[in-house]
């Protein structure tokens, strides 16, 4: 009876196709969102910030973008790794280049050279479906790395082989390099995400969402009604390598520090791709709910033997781990194949009721 | 420029020509490399044929039971029981697939069923290291992997070996496909479970021995490569290697993965001894896939198979 | 039901149901005549909205069509009716642009289109439902609905995203649009929920819905009643009346219930392994000694 709409009456459309048109859902989003500006800077801890939230925004970014393309759009990709390493590795060539250049402005500039690439490995879609299309990601995904391995330019000639985030600052205060404080980077990789969230979702409620989930569910009728295939499919891959390159680039600059190719390799692409299983494919708040899981489970995994006094090897932890995922991606698709995000929204219906049963 | 195209589309021919008995044991290194590609993309080819299932597993079996092979064998059990033993363990394994992954999602889309057999794999990743460890293994079945001289040639005589038992593992599962009873109902239960059933196949017989060959093959596959490289972790990256030869053969096709097999194996090893200098190397690691890429271009539904009809 | 302003798109003055009608001035360009009563023969004289010359279709070595011409009149209501795999349905894919023709023309309002791709006969103003209801099963009702209006829909993705001025006004006056016909086709109830968790009924007037959202000049109906029960069928009847007579929309159906062909249509076109045998008006059609012996499995030579 807390959670209820009663008696709330949408007199406009314009009201009804609002993000969030119940009033209590929109006045906890605001609260969340203030609160999560405010309080994890003022109370939480470096490792809270550095191992958990700063990933986990970072990764949402990333599922948010291959979740447009596989969950929206309907066009399987296994080449998320390849494309943030675009975007990491063009963020790291622009500002070394133009040192004067805003970082913002080299994120964003990089996620559209991840664009760019992303506009021409998504040509083939427009001949190649399901999971064929898979493997023409996969092509993308092995010579991009393969490309940043071998020709040195990328990483400046370094000896080393990887890419190093200098120091930049915005408005005066130090975010990327080895002074930058961790509120620093947590309150700038939260704006871009909550920035680019409200785009997604602006994307997907209108035009351009139907447009792509016309050709996920059905290409042809789609087609025969007049969508678009080549304009909307390649519309899908600009925009999802941009977002995913962007993630990139925050994946480097943000929270690694420094990266080499294995930092983005075909094992990154897949666990980005579990986030959106298990979040929720063609869901906004999906792609955050699975990537919360996929950073918490780890930390579960290895706190929990700890607080009940086991002592597990570092290996065997690993193992686990894997055994753990396979597992759990497993069970989903079986309990409820639309992932976390159904089962949230399952709950608020069940919470309109309670406390009665129907 | 001039120099450029010279290189590329010159050059590597004239090395090919000034070296014919290098070519040619290049070529069979690349079609032993294929058939055993193939082996890999046969299991798929099997598990898709019959349940219209693509299995992204396929390759961490391979591992699981290269891994298991050597595992029993350090403990001491001479060669063939281990075989038996392991033959078993993959029997046993198939019988759990079927109860926990394949009979929940039953009817579920293909995208669903695909997802769940990459938990499948990363599960099987997990639980293999976890039970055998996860250093190198030596695998010894008895062939020496040396070089012999055969009508000038140089021939490793493991390679051979493994390309010969490939062979004929292959003919006998095409000739079990396309001629017998439980062949075609294998294929009938791949277009449409539910109608299967209707006509009364035993969907979760078949499916159970489906997958105890595709394990079967997975076993042959892991002892071959696992003779070879040594058996480890990145066995399981095979899989992968298998998508392109798919794609070259169709996702359904015996002589299609044997075929694309071949190709893909000597495309690769020619890409790499003869074009790779130029690029600085390891080619390997996605030429393959580019083949593939440029080959569905051109026919989306691969060499053999069936032409995608839409209707509406 | 007959509110002239619930017409998506339409100017000036309307007339009511069952009466003489006017032409929507922007769904027929150029023509303009008085309209007879639903049901009765005949339609807006003037040159054929859609005229299929000598086409034919096929399959590797399968004849699906062969050598077919017919003309669908502005206003009317045509049915395509015949056996099984006489290729009604070819003969909509072909007009679709989905399949195109090794031989023939198709000419819409005149002008030659025989080789577009489907996206762009859609632009032209041709809409259509489909044999196996093809609806957007992950999307709402609504969502289907405004799908259809895609095409009406210009604007920029950058504009979109922000949605902001002309993008969310855009939205906004495609919904109000989109909300008449939800009236129109009595849906309102089921607008938020996904369209594949509906009875299929129900399904087959969402789809009609989305095939109106896009204000077409011709709509091309696939087995409209197919499956459904006798009360579904008098109220899919009803529509599809209505939209003829309201809306001024061209219809052209496939349909097997002959009963519900001798009400609604005002001329009838029988095909019968890929060539057209019969096309007039219903009563004459029914006793055409050609179309009983296709029904009734004459032997053919």
């Amino acid at each position: 009876m807390i959670y209820r709409e009663a008696g709330q009456f949408k007199t406009s459309y314009s009201a009804d196709q609002a993000i969030f048109p119940i009033v209590q859902d929109r006045v906890v989003v605001v609260v969340a969102i203030v609160a999560a500006f405010v309080v994890p800077t003022v109370v939480a801890d470096e490792y809270w910030l550095q191992a958990v939230l700063i990933p986990f925004l970072i990764y949402s970014l990333a599922a948010l973008g291959l979740n447009l393309l596989t969950g929206y759009a309907g066009q399987l990709s296994l080449g998320t790794g390849g494309f943030m390493a675009v975007g990491g590795y063009a963020a790291f060539k622009l500002t070394t280049a133009f040192p004067q250049l805003n970082i913002i402005v080299v994120f964003l500039l990089a996620g559209l050279i991840a664009a760019g690439v992303g506009l021409l490995f998504g040509i083939p879609s427009l001949r190649i479906k399901g999971f064929y299309l898979a493997v023409a990601t996969l092509a993308a995904q092995f010579f991009l790395i393969w490309l940043f391995n071998k020709v040195p330019w990328f990483t400046n000639y370094a000896s080393s082989g990887t890419i190093t985030a200098p120091p930049r600052s915005v408005f005066g205060v130090i975010i990327t390099g080895p002074n930058a404080t961790a509120e620093a980077r947590y309150v700038t990789v939260l704006a871009l995400v909550a920035v680019f969230a409200l785009i997604a979702k602006n994307l997907v409620r209108g035009r351009v969402g139907r447009a792509w989930m016309a050709i996920r569910d059905r290409d042809i009728a789609a087609e025969i009604i007049g969508v678009r295939p080549m304009r909307t499919k390649l519309l899908a891959f600009g925009i999802s390598s941009f977002y995913c390159g962007l993630a990139g680039a925050e994946y480097v600059f943000l929270y690694l520090g420094s990266a080499e190719t294995l930092a983005f390799d075909i094992n990154l692409s897949f666990l980005v791709l579990f986030m959106v299983i298990i979040g929720g494919l063609g869901s906004v708040l999906g792609s955050f709910l699975g990537a919360a899981f996929i950073v918490l489970v780890p930390i579960f995994l290895t706190n929990v033997p700890h607080m009940i006094g086991l002592a597990l090897p570092v290996a065997l932890m690993k193992q686990i781990e894997l055994m753990v995922f396979g597992g759990l991606i497993i069970f989903f698709l079986i309990v409820e194949p639309h992932g976390l995000a159904r089962l949230w929204q399952i709950t608020k219906e069940k919470l309109r009721l309670w406390p009665f049963p129907h | 420029m001039a120099s450029v195209l010279y290189a590329v589309f010159v050059g590597p021919f004239k090395d090919m020509a000034s070296s014919p008995s290098f070519l040619i044991e290049v070529l069979l290194g690349g079609i032993a490399t294929g058939l055993m590609y193939s082996l890999v993309a046969l299991g798929f080819v099997l598990i898709f044929k019959a349940s219209g299932v693509f299995n992204f597993a396929q390759g961490v079996m391979v591992l699981f039971a290269a891994l298991t092979l050597v595992g029993l064998m350090e403990k001491g059990l001479p060669v063939p029981i281990a075989l038996l033993v392991t033959m078993a363990v993959m029997i046993l394994l198939a019988f759990a697939i079927e109860r926990v992954v394949l009979r929940p999602l039953v009817n579920q889309e293909q995208i669903i069923l695909f997802m769940a057999t990459i938990g499948l794999n990363f599960f099987l990743e997990g639980f293999g290291e976890m039970l055998w460890g996860a250093n190198v293994k030596r695998l010894d079945v008895g062939i020496p992997d040396r070089s012999v001289m055969l009508v000038g040639i140089q021939v490793n005589q493991l390679e051979m070996s493994a390309a010969g038992t490939a062979a004929v593992l292959v003919t006998v599962l095409a000739v079990f496909f396309q001629r017998t009873r439980i062949g075609r109902a294998l294929r009938a239960v791949a277009d449409d479970h539910e109608a299967a059933l209707s006509i009364g196949i035993p969907l979760k017989t078949i499916w159970i021995i489906v997958w105890s060959v595709a394990g079967l093959v997975a076993l042959v596959a892991g002892v071959m490569w696992g003779a070879k490289s040594g058996v480890q972790f990145s066995l399981s990256l095979i899989a992968l290697k298998a998508l392109p030869v798919l794609i070259l053969g169709g996702f359904t096709s015996v002589p299609g993965a044997v075929v694309g097999g071949l190709i893909i194996g000597v495309g690769e090893k020619l890409g790499e001894v003869y074009w790779g200098p130029l690029v600085g190397g390891a080619i390997e690691n996605w030429f393959a896939y580019v083949v593939a890429l440029v080959f569905l271009l051109f026919r989306p539904q691969g060499l053999f198979g069936e032409k995608i009809i839409e209707r509406v | 039901m007959s509110d002239p302003e619930a017409r998506p798109g339409a100017a000036g003055a309307r007339p009511s149901v069952g009466g003489v009608g006017a032409s929507d001035p922007e769904a027929r360009p150029g023509s303009a005549g008085a309209r007879p009563s639903v049901g009765g023969v005949g339609a807006i004289s003037g040159p054929p909205l859609l005229m299929v010359e000598d086409v034919s279709v096929r399959f590797g070595a399968l004849l699906a069509l062969s050598k077919v011409s017919l003309e669908v009149r502005r206003g009317e209501v045509l049915a395509i009716i015949g056996p099984n795999g006489a290729g009604k349905t070819t003969l909509l894919n072909v007009i679709s642009g989905f399949y195109h023709p090794y031989e023939g023309r198709i000419l819409f309002d005149g002008r030659e289109r025989t080789h577009l791709a489907p996206p762009d006969v859609a632009a032209l103003g041709i809409a259509r439902t489909f044999q196996n209801v093809a609806l957007f099963r992950g999307m709402s009702v609504l969502d289907n609905l405004m799908t259809g209006r895609l095409l009406k829909m210009r604007g920029h993705f950058l504009l979109d995203a922000l949605w902001w001025g002309p993008a969310k006004r855009q939205e906004l006056a495609n919904r109000a649009k989109v909300e008449r016909i939800i009236d129109f086709l009595e849906i309102q109830a089921i607008r938020k929920m996904p369209a594949g968790k509906l009875p299929y009924g129900l399904q087959k007037r969402v789809e009609l819905g989305r095939a109106l959202a896009a204000e077409p000049t011709l709509l091309l109906l696939d087995e409209p009643m197919a499956g459904m029960n006798v009360e579904e069928k008098e109220d899919m009847s009803r529509f599809i009346l209505d939209v003829n007579s309201e809306f001024g929309t061209t219809i052209a159906l496939i349909e097997h219930d002959m009963g519900v062909v001798m009400d609604i249509s005002d001329r009838v076109a029988v095909l019968d392994y890929g060539r057209k045998i019969a096309d007039g008006a219903p009563e004459h059609v029914r006793k055409d000694q050609a179309v009983l012996d296709a029904y009734l499995g004459a032997t053919h030579g």
